[in-house]
């Protein structure tokens, strides 16, 4: 009575050891309506049973603004390239938050959820994408919050400053992917590392914020180049500072857009993210095991 | 002829047992030196060591499922029976890709949903209705199929009046009705369940178990499904699978299986004494005792609703003997369930003359709860009471669970408690 069928008419094979490059692209594609289900999970879990609600996702950035002004702007007096200091800040703070928290949440993404991925399967990845969609939302809501401050001081100015937006916002998804993809990949390396040794998790709570230095969130490059000379060229190979530069420039017009170093920063984005989705997929198979 | 839904081809896992932490990153370069650059054997992998929780092992890398091999068919409902730690939820886990084996390979027809827990992914602070559209989509529905199943799948949980309250003020048993509810509206050619009939109410698990029976049997989608309830995996399976130390030791017709699992217990329906080893005195010998049921055949395994018969054979080795004859029984934890003997028994009044007597005693079904019991055979005196011997555990039997309409149970599945089980009047 036993037919044996063709190796083809086989749906699914379940091996031990699969190519490094056998990632289920379809698989993922057929779960897309679970990386929305996330998503609005994330979003509505975040503010159920506050009083503010999602005013929430403003008060952070407002607060940090405010610090940041305060310390960095009046304390230590860096300039801000005459631009209004609020501005500047929220504009560093809203793309570098974007950046961090996608790189944060990924970070942990087996560990947070050993204990449904221990349970049922779907494709791993759709978490940590799921993870920079919500991220996203929070993003768009925080430009929200810059773009008000804009008009504000566009229509009160502040004296000794000026801003305006370029042509160059045309690049703004382009530089929102970017970030995402960026802050992804890493993640992904991470969480595929931390696994087994839980080491790079203890690096990464104070890594990011001390990158944050690293990175032209509270000063921009043009005094870090006059103060740091040659020293300088550290921030400017953080792949990170060419899109912030670049995004400050779209939207405040100071700042440097320069096609090599966004083109820098895509190339290291891609390689990031390529060993990122490797090693994700790779640790995925198994790390219920070990972790 | 029924096509093959599921084949298993030698698939093996090995864990790593004991502490994860220092030593491993060198054992890892070990072994990625050993492995990818000589092309050699894992050498951290020994061959041939088998899962056996309670002999220590020589390696810390244990195998908890071996070289297994099996073919399920469209349609199949099987039952994985085993006793803690035999690989049963490891098997589930590689069917359902939670983990990938280390040697071997599933291959699968159709899509397999997989039930290892109910409510995986339930958000506490989401309405019911909005965890059924997460939990479905965890279990692999797309959005409209849930939509199209909604009214179904909350008629079905009875929870209707709740569905837009956060799950966290769920009473549990309300919980896992939604959450069986999501899962019982798969639509996978497949579905693989472990245990997860072990909660809520009698019910509600009449209702799951009717649903169960009716995607295996009414629709024709193939189960799996593991749990140490051999009312409920006989009732839902017709194909077992029996898992020790992690190889398959059994496969075949649900009846068999359960039976075969149950003889692996010490119990044994009949012994046959010698010379040697009979228990006896000066004036009795025990000869034989056999565990019959109703037709007179010897039995180890009894359905809990049917009769069984002990037979007890021993020899009068002096003329003019004044006793009775009687027995204890014992169940698997070594209560003491019951003693009986035999009070109108004509050797108590008329001395007996030397000879082979034969004797049994009939226990009714509906008696006894299910489980394995032994029991003791004893030869004494009256006036004054005098034990002549006392043997004890001289044969077994163990009391398989039914449910329905004739049992004590009826229709509810869970745990049923007691040390008897027997049939009573209720007005």
């Amino acid at each position: 009575m036993k037919s044996t069928p063709e190796a083809s008419d086989w749906d699914l094979v379940i091996k031990g050891h699969n190519s490094l490059f056998d990632i289920k692209f379809k698989d993922l594609w057929a779960y897309r309506d679970l990386l929305l289900m996330f998503v609005k999970r994330d979003f509505v879990s975040f503010y159920k049973q506050t009083i503010l609600g999602p005013l929430w996702f403003f008060i952070q950035p407002i607060f940090t603004t405010l610090v940041f002004t305060f310390i960095f702007g009046n304390l230590a007096g860096i300039s801000t390239d005459g631009l209004p200091k609020p501005l500047f800040y929220l504009a560093g703070i809203t793309s570098w938050n974007y950046f961090s928290d996608c790189l944060t949440k990924t970070s942990t993404v087996f560990k947070d959820n050993a204990s449904i991925f221990g349970k049922v399967y779907f494709p791993r990845l759709i978490m940590p994408l799921s993870i920079v969609v919500s991220n996203l939302v929070r993003f768009s809501v925080q430009m929200l919050l810059f773009l008000l401050m804009m008009l504000y001081f566009y229509f009160i100015p502040k004296e000794n400053t000026s801003f305006h937006i370029t042509y160059a916002i045309l690049s703004l998804p382009f530089l929102v992917v970017l970030m995402a993809l960026l802050g992804l990949g890493i993640g992904l390396i991470i969480t595929a590392m931390t696994t087994k040794y839980k080491d790079l998790t203890f690096l990464i709570t104070f890594g990011v914020q001390l990158l944050m230095y690293g990175t032209t969130v509270i000063y921009p490059l043009s005094e870090a180049k006059e103060k740091f000379g040659g020293m300088s060229k550290i921030i400017e190979y953080n792949p990170m500072t060419g899109i912030i530069e670049a995004f400050r420039y779209s939207f405040l017009g100071k700042g440097e857009f320069s096609l090599w170093s966004l083109g820098y920063s895509s190339m290291i984005t891609l390689l990031i993210l390529f060993f990122g989705i490797l090693l994700f997929n790779k640790t995925e198979k198994n790390f219920v095991d070990t972790i | 002829m029924s096509k093959p839904a599921i084949q298993v081809e030698n698939l093996s896992k090995a864990y790593q047992i004991g502490q994860i932490g220092t030593g491993t990153i060198s054992h890892d370069l070990e072994r990625f030196f050993v492995t990818k650059v000589l092309g050699k054997e894992d050498p951290f992998l020994k061959i041939g060591e088998t899962n056996d929780r309670s002999t220590k092992g020589s390696s810390n890398i244990v195998w908890s499922l071996k070289d297994i091999n099996f073919e399920i068919n469209q349609g199949d409902a099987v039952g994985i029976i085993g006793k803690n730690g035999a690989g049963k939820s490891t098997l589930l886990k590689l069917l359902s890709r939670v983990t990938s084996p280390t040697t071997g390979e599933i291959k699968v027809k159709g899509r397999i949903a997989s039930l290892l827990e109910v409510g995986t992914g339930f958000h506490p602070e989401l309405s019911g209705r909005e965890n059924i559209y997460l939990n479905g989509a965890i279990l692999g529905m797309r959005k409209k199929e849930i939509t199209r199943k909604i009214d179904e799948i909350i008629d079905f949980s009875g929870v209707e009046r709740y569905i837009d309250t956060p799950v966290k003020r769920y009473s549990s048993g309300m919980y896992v009705r939604l959450a069986f509810a999501v899962a019982a509206h798969l639509e996978s050619e497949i579905l693989i369940v472990d245990e997860v009939l072990a909660v809520g109410d009698a019910e509600f698990q009449k209702k799951c178990l009717g649903k169960m029976g009716d995607i295996s049997k009414g629709e024709g989608r193939t189960v799996l499904f593991v749990s140490h309830n051999m009312a409920a995996v006989k009732s839902l399976c017709d194909k077992g699978i029996i898992l020790e130390n992690g190889l398959l030791t059994f496969i075949g017709n649900i009846d068999t299986v359960i039976d075969d699992y149950l003889k692996k217990g010490n119990n044994h329906a009949s012994k046959q004494f010698n010379n040697k080893n009979a228990p006896q005195t000066n004036s009795f010998r025990l000869l034989e005792v056999h565990v019959l049921n109703s037709k007179g055949e010897i039995t180890l395994n009894h359905f809990i609703t049917n009769d069984i018969i002990i037979e007890f054979k021993y020899e009068v080795l002096q003329d003019d003997q004044l006793y009775t004859h009687g027995f204890n029984l014992f169940n698997d934890h070594n209560i003491h369930i019951l003693s009986s003997h035999d009070k109108e028994t004509e050797s108590l009044i008329f001395p007996v003359k030397k000879g082979i007597y034969l004797k049994r005693v009939l226990i009714p079904g509906n008696f006894l709860a299910e489980g394995g019991y032994n029991c003791s055979f004893a030869i004494m005196r009256y006036n004054p009471f005098f034990v002549e011997f006392h043997e004890m555990e001289v044969v077994g039997f163990n009391i398989i669970e039914a449910i329905g309409e004739t049992t004590v149970r009826g229709n509810y599945t869970g745990k049923f408690p007691g040390v008897v089980r027997p049939l009573l009047n209720w007005n």
